[in-house]
């Protein structure tokens, strides 16, 4: 941490006769690597949006139909629960269970802003689409931080070990992450559906986590083999440091962004394959709800009730595309080389106080 | 070298010995094969139960009797490879033969579009880093990289096929569709060429309106009813083609190179009846391989004939602008077929078919209307694997070439003052492509490994199909095969590309400590 820091200050020395790398320098004077990186995240605008909008939908989704998490029953205050089946609305001719909700205002000449009854539609049998949708969104984000949490803990265990002792230990871990990359999801996928039969999302969620780990401990692996080189691993070394403390408390931070951005990602990618595999029935699987599940059965009826189609897909989306953006806005923020593009106003302010400066140098 | 090569396959076929064992136990442990035999009253029930016991082993417990399978795939050595048979008693070989070729058609198209569009904007997008166009092309990668394959997959289908055959009955083009793409089309190229603020409004609103009279005319020349390009239109994109090689192969400074490009336009337009004719009375694989042959010769003998010195670079742009124009020359022709192939019984108007991979309706004879065929039903799924896909390409050869122009020798070649595209195009863009090379290599082995979901939404039955099947089915034998195929391409890949690395960056060594 205290080298990394270090060898900032150095280019930024180095950078002060130039524009940005004063401005840059100001910027970060008197600051810590956690205080810099976190104002790095703050700025990037899509990365704060996204984590905003990723938060409101949590809430938003996990209050409204109630949630039963380890036997803690939360009740919900949306007035369907996923169980429930009123009668199917009629409304045109021939389709039954069209949404009631409505965004145009009546002066606009739409129906006015209203909720109505079933605000996404009804399913087949009456069930409330909109329930349903916030059940499998729950799904998703509760896959998302499972397998997110376990693939991140044993890449990172994984990879650190096999980049800190390297020889045969690593040979032996790099084999085994070998041998995992080449089994295909859907066998070990298929063996908790079918043998199991549906254990619940959890188990779904931590069963893949053991498979979805490989990519992250190569990573970690690879920062590991370079920052084990470094001269502040030497120096916590013949301080009397052991192994465990200079892998936690040395190498390890210096490790964080690699591994924070890529759980990020990960994460990402287990929204889809979650609902790919529920799409092609070896995920979740009915009575549970999920949204690729919701857009597997309702595939066909998009010609005539294409709502029951595009929510669950919206939400698939807005989920993955928020957590993208954040992974980003992490990647920028812990990127020593990334360069923040400056304003003009900013630009010429620089340009001004660099003139300024070789005026006094002149004289 | 050698070592190292034969060490590394040597890991692999244990790595692939030890994840096959699991595998196949797994699959074993998943589920009874013998489970819908078992519960069924039908009289036979009996019988066939006994026959799959007998063909299939299922008798021995699977540890044991994956040992059966193994000696049957060790028989390769031998010559004959035994994978058994399926549950319904065909040869794995067999079922494989149709699906492997399957596969391979439907990925190949899809990957290629994908590398070429992904690169090609990445790199744009990293030369005018932080511009406008720069953050819009991050948000459509983010964008495509969150899509659900299935869902964009029941899009397609929607608007692609469905309202897009629906348009074709008529082909008229509504007023709001040209405002809204020509205007999409301004901000693009706008982007894509930037420069001062009055330049880019100039390019925008010529790009916009060019493209709305391009798109009105082309209705109200009911064109896309009756698609053809004819020689005027061989001459122009010839022309266009030309400029546009030569700016990319050797620049426009070379003049030779330029006025190569510029004949071999022209040789191209002379022979569009001649090829046309012959391509249309003789279509067969043949002959498009006698006619790429050509092109190829006449390509380097134009480029010979102009070039005095140095002429490599301008025999490559020649034969490069000449195999572009035998492209149009082809399009032509099937844009020819088209009309007819319209209106084929078996098509009834509607060409873009939602589902599956031939009409096995259209007569067998015909070459060009099985060529149509195939490509209109390629159209959807090559769309979504290449949506997909291409996004990572853009965000790799963004990163990439950011990379590279941060080095030094971008800095000592813009020094010696070397042209713009010189640094470009060779040396940023060659050293941009050696971490895609390797990335390619891999998604290559993975994608065909079954492109799983894109063949289940579109019917096709290639790999991911069979996959899909043999889990379902728990038929082991098949599912085995599947995995011994994706396997040893992934690890053969996995070899290849850290092969290329060496290749092409000697910096780096295999093997070497």
């Amino acid at each position: 941490m205290r080298f990394f820091w270090q060898k900032g200050r150095v280019t930024v020395a180095v950078e002060a006769f130039n524009s940005e790398g004063g401005l840059e320098n100001r910027e970060i004077e008197g600051k810590t690597q956690g205080q810099i990186i976190r104002a790095r995240f703050f700025r990037h605008r899509g990365a704060m949006i996204s984590m905003f909008l990723l938060f409101a939908i949590a809430v938003f989704v996990f209050s409204s139909v109630g949630t039963n998490l380890f036997g803690i029953s939360i009740p919900g205050w949306w007035k369907w629960k996923i169980t429930d089946m009123p009668d199917l609305n009629q409304c045109r001719a021939g389709i039954v269970g069209c949404p009631t909700l409505s965004v145009v205002p009546k002066f606009l000449g739409g129906a006015g802003i209203h909720l109505g009854q079933h605000p996404f539609g009804q399913d087949d049998i009456g069930h409330d689409y909109f329930a349903l949708v916030m059940r499998g969104a729950q799904r998703s984000i509760l896959i998302m931080l499972i397998l997110g949490t376990v693939a991140g803990f044993i890449g990172t265990v994984v990879g650190a070990i096999s980049g800190y002792f390297r020889g045969f230990i690593d040979g032996a871990l790099m084999r085994l992450v070998d041998f995992i990359l080449i089994i295909p999801f859907l066998i070990p996928a298929a063996v908790i559906g079918y043998k199991f039969g549906n254990l619940g999302v959890v188990n779904l969620a931590l069963f893949l986590g053991i498979f979805y780990w490989t990519g992250l401990a190569r990573l970690v692996r690879g920062e590991f083999l370079s920052l084990r080189e470094r001269e502040f691993v030497d120096a916590a070394r013949v301080a009397g440091a052991g192994n465990r403390r200079i892998i936690f408390k040395h190498i390890l931070p210096n490790a964080a962004g690699i591994i924070i951005v890529n759980v990020t990602l990960l994460m990402s990618s287990a929204i889809l394959l979650e609902s790919a595999l529920s799409f092609l029935g070896f995920g979740v699987v009915a009575p549970d709800v999920s949204l690729g599940l919701l857009i597997s059965e309702y595939q066909d009826s998009f010609t005539t009730r294409p709502w029951l189609f595009w929510w669950p897909g919206l939400f698939i989306i807005v989920i993955t595309l928020t957590v993208n953006f954040i992974g980003d806005g992490l990647r920028d923020a812990f990127d020593p080389r990334q360069r923040r593009r400056l304003g003009r106003k900013e630009r010429e302010e620089s340009q001004k106080a660099i003139l300024s400066h070789q005026v006094s140098a002149e004289g | 070298m050698f070592a190292y090569i034969s060490r590394r396959i040597g890991i692999s076929l244990a790595i692939l010995f030890g994840s096959s064992f699991l595998v196949y136990n797994l699959e074993a442990y998943s589920g009874d094969p013998l489970q819908d035999l078992r519960t069924s009253t039908s009289p036979s029930a009996k019988t066939l139960l006994h026959d799959l016991i007998r063909t299939l082993h299922l008798n021995i417990p699977a540890p044991a009797r994956y040992f059966i399978w193994l000696k049957g795939v060790l028989k390769v050595f031998t010559g004959h490879i035994d994978l058994g048979v399926n549950r319904q008693g065909t040869s794995i070989p067999t079922e494989l033969s149709v699906a492997v070729p399957t596969t391979i058609r439907l990925v190949i198209a899809a990957t290629v579009l994908a590398i070429v569009l992904g690169i090609a904007i990445g790199i744009i997008s990293a030369l005018r880093q932080y511009s406008r166009f720069d953050y819009a092309m991050i948000l459509v990668s983010f964008f495509l990289f969150s899509l659900p394959i299935f869902w964009v997959a029941v899009l397609l289908k929607q608007f692609l096929a469905i309202s897009f055959n629906n348009f074709l009955s008529n082909g008229h083009i509504g007023f709001g569709f040209i405002v809204v793409m020509s205007i999409a089309a301004g901000f693009f190229w706008a982007g894509v060429i930037s420069g001062t603020r009055k330049r880019v409004i100039q390019i925008f609103f010529g790009v916009g309106i060019a493209n709305a009279i391009l798109l009105w005319t082309l209705s109200v020349t009911k064109w896309f009813t009756h698609p053809r390009l004819g020689i005027e239109g061989v001459f122009i994109f010839g022309l266009a083609i030309a400029y546009a090689m030569t700016q990319l192969s050797t620049g426009l400074e070379n003049k030779a190179s330029f006025k190569a490009a510029l004949s071999m336009a022209i040789v191209g337009t002379i022979l569009y009846f001649p090829a046309e004719h012959i391509l249309h009375a003789h279509g067969s694989f043949l002959m498009l391989f006698i006619f790429a042959v050509v092109t190829f010769g006449v390509g380097v003998i134009n480029g010979r004939l102009w070039a005095k010195v140095d002429r490599a670079p301008i025999v490559r742009t020649s034969v490069l602008t000449a195999f572009f124009v035998a492209f149009v020359i082809f399009i032509d022709e099937l844009m020819h077929n088209w009309i007819h192939y319209v209106n084929t019984d078996a098509v009834n108007g509607r060409p873009i078919p939602t589902l599956g991979q031939s009409n096995n309706q259209i007569q067998p004879g015909h070459f060009w209307y099985t060529i149509i065929d195939d490509l209109t039903h390629l159209l959807l799924p090559t769309v979504a694997l290449t949506l997909i896909s291409f996004a990572s390409y853009v965000r790799y050869s963004r990163g990439s070439m950011l990379e590279v122009l941060n080095q030094d020798y971008i800095r000592t070649a813009r020094a010696k003052g070397l042209t713009e595209r010189t640094i470009i195009m060779r040396h940023a863009f060659r050293n941009t492509l050696i971490p895609i090379t390797t990335i390619i290599v891999l998604d290559f082995a993975a994608i065909i490994g079954g492109a799983i979901i894109t063949e289940t939404v579109f019917g096709w039955t290639g790999m991911g199909k069979l996959f899909v099947q043999a889990i379902e089915n728990f038929d082991e034998n098949l599912l085995m095969a599947t995995f011994l195929i994706t396997s040893l391409l992934t690890l053969l890949a996995n070899l290849l590309a850290d092969l290329l690395y060496s290749v092409l960056d000697p910096r780096i060594r295999v093997g070497g400590n």
